[in-house]
């Protein structure tokens, strides 16, 4: 422990006692971290959003224009009929225009319409939600009397549920490539340092250090270094964030409604900031083991 | 207790330091090390502190066979030993308390008292009061007195010093070489590598001639 402590200080001195050079490090691995990170946060933000729309996939029937209540009756008697279905609403057709009005903030449009332009509609949902079952209704409703449309709404979600996932293994693959460049760059502060430390290296082990003792202070200097360069992405990625959320406010305002990205949830900077160290850690590792056998057996 | 069975140490670029040398060192007893410059003194010293290792033969320290110690325990054999080198191998990015600090740090000893021992092991060579200065700032005859210092701090049980006058005027060097003595009167083994005959004749202890690698008559 005693040790460690020495070694700690050891490396948080060097770190400081060269401002620059740590200072670009830990840039360098800043921006390594952050572009993942931010992005991560992004997909995770937009896909939450899209769960959140598909989470219950839904077959909605649209009626003819001129379809009058016993039209509506008779659709309402087979969706009732139907075993398979679960749930159904009717939404009449003055009850989706106050609907739109209220919620999509088109309320001008919409003022100069001379009639109302949406028809009736039954929206329905079937047990256990399995696709093959929503596409029988899709399909068996399409040919049901004065029904002008048929649509399943979880499509479109699903579709972007489906892109977003890819994206997401692009972000693990740019993040996997990223944190090798970071161990990279924390192999090469570290080898530099036992360059510059070689003389001090030697005396030590001539008169009975062991590697680890040698090891230790570049180890700490590695993970302190990987630890401030988490830091830093974190800081990032919150600025960056707060900047997006102001663009993303005036276009929310556009549309009259309201979203905005939540930062970085604390257990995923802990994750990240235990990342950042641990890979720095591993670069430090590397490099010592390496160089170290090559100043070899003094 | 040192010693040497048999043993052959030759470089990888071919040059035999030393050819079939057997010898005997007991505990608290001071050896001097005599022979011109390449008799292989230096490696004699290296092969007891296995900072070389024998290329045949035997160098047993207390009954332990070199040959045979896993890389992970050779800094515990050195810890037994003080080494006092030819060059200082001062570390000139610290301060003098700092470079006799070193061999305590590493050892394990806690901060109060490796501070402790360090003073005592400055005060012993006589250079208390240079503890804050820069090793580059001393005399050559200081900067060995440091190294003396490191040697000893930890209190080893054989002090190694490789040609302790080498550049130091005639007066300093009869200082030095009554530093060793006293480590050698309190129980230390002392091994000296000289090739300068006036230590021998002021110690008056047993000598080890070398000449080409072998043990001289």
């Amino acid at each position: 422990m005693r040790d460690h402590g020495r070694a700690l200080r050891d490396a948080a001195g060097r770190l400081v006692a060269s401002p620059m050079a740590s200072l670009l490090s830990v840039l360098v691995i800043a921006v390594a971290l952050s572009l993942p990170v931010g992005l991560y946060v992004g997909l995770s933000h937009l896909q939450s959003f899209t769960r959140q729309l598909s989470s219950d996939p839904q077959v909605s029937i649209f009626l003819a224009l001129d379809a009058d209540s016993r039209d509506a009756a008779a659709v309402e008697q087979k969706l009732r009929s139907d075993p398979e279905i679960s749930g159904y609403r009717f939404i009449a057709r003055a009850q989706a225009l106050s609907d739109l009005r209220r919620n999509a903030g088109l309320s001008d449009v919409l003022d100069n319409l001379k009639q109302n332009p949406l028809p009736d509609a039954f929206v329905a949902t079937v047990h256990g939600n399995r696709p093959e079952t929503l596409e029988r209704l899709r399909d068996d409703a399409a040919g049901w009397p004065k029904v002008g449309h048929v649509q399943l709404d979880s499509e479109w979600a699903r579709k972007l549920d489906a892109a977003l996932r890819l994206g997401r293994t692009a972000v693990e693959i740019l993040g996997a490539l990223l944190a090798a460049a970071l161990v990279a760059v924390t192999f090469n502060t570290i080898r530099l340092q036992i360059l510059t430390r070689r003389e001090e290296i030697e005396v030590a082990k001539l008169i009975g250090a062991t590697n680890p003792f040698v090891r230790r202070p570049f180890l700490w200097f590695g993970t302190l270094q990987g630890l401030a360069g988490g830091l830093a992405a974190w800081g990032v990625v919150a600025l960056a964030i707060h900047l997006l959320n102001r663009d993303l406010a005036g276009l929310a305002a556009l549309y009259s409604a309201d979203f905005r990205m939540p930062g970085l949830s604390l257990p995923d900077a802990a994750t990240l900031l235990a990342f950042s160290a641990v890979l720095g850690w591993l670069g430090a590792w590397l490099s010592v083991t390496r160089h170290l056998r090559r100043i070899g057996r003094v | 207790m040192i010693s040497f069975s048999h043993v052959s140490k030759r470089y990888a670029g071919g040059f035999e330091a030393l050819r079939d040398v057997s010898l005997t060192i007991e505990s608290g007893e001071l050896v001097l090390i005599t022979g011109h410059s390449g008799a292989g003194k230096s490696t004699l010293l290296k092969l007891m502190a296995a900072i070389e290792l024998a290329s045949s033969g035997a160098v047993l320290i207390s009954g332990q066979n070199l040959a045979k110690l896993t890389p992970a325990a050779v800094p515990f054999l050195r810890r037994r030993f003080g080494i006092v080198f030819q060059d200082h191998k001062l570390l000139y990015d610290r301060n003098v308390f700092q470079n006799v600090l070193l061999p305590l740090q590493i050892a394990g000893f806690d901060g109060r008292d490796a501070a402790r021992r360090a003073r005592a092991a400055l005060d012993k060579v006589g250079l208390l009061g240079k503890e804050k200065a820069a090793p580059i700032t001393l005399s050559g005859g200081e900067q060995q007195r440091v190294c003396i210092a490191r040697a000893v701090a930890h209190r080893p049980a054989v002090l190694l010093v490789d040609e302790p006058t080498g550049n130091l005027d005639e007066a300093y060097a009869r200082n030095i070489v009554e530093l060793f003595r006293a480590f050698h009167q309190v129980g230390v083994t002392v091994v000296i590598a000289t090739h300068d005959r006036s230590v021998g004749e002021q110690l008056s202890a047993r000598t080890i001639h070398l000449g080409q690698g072998r043990i001289a008559a």
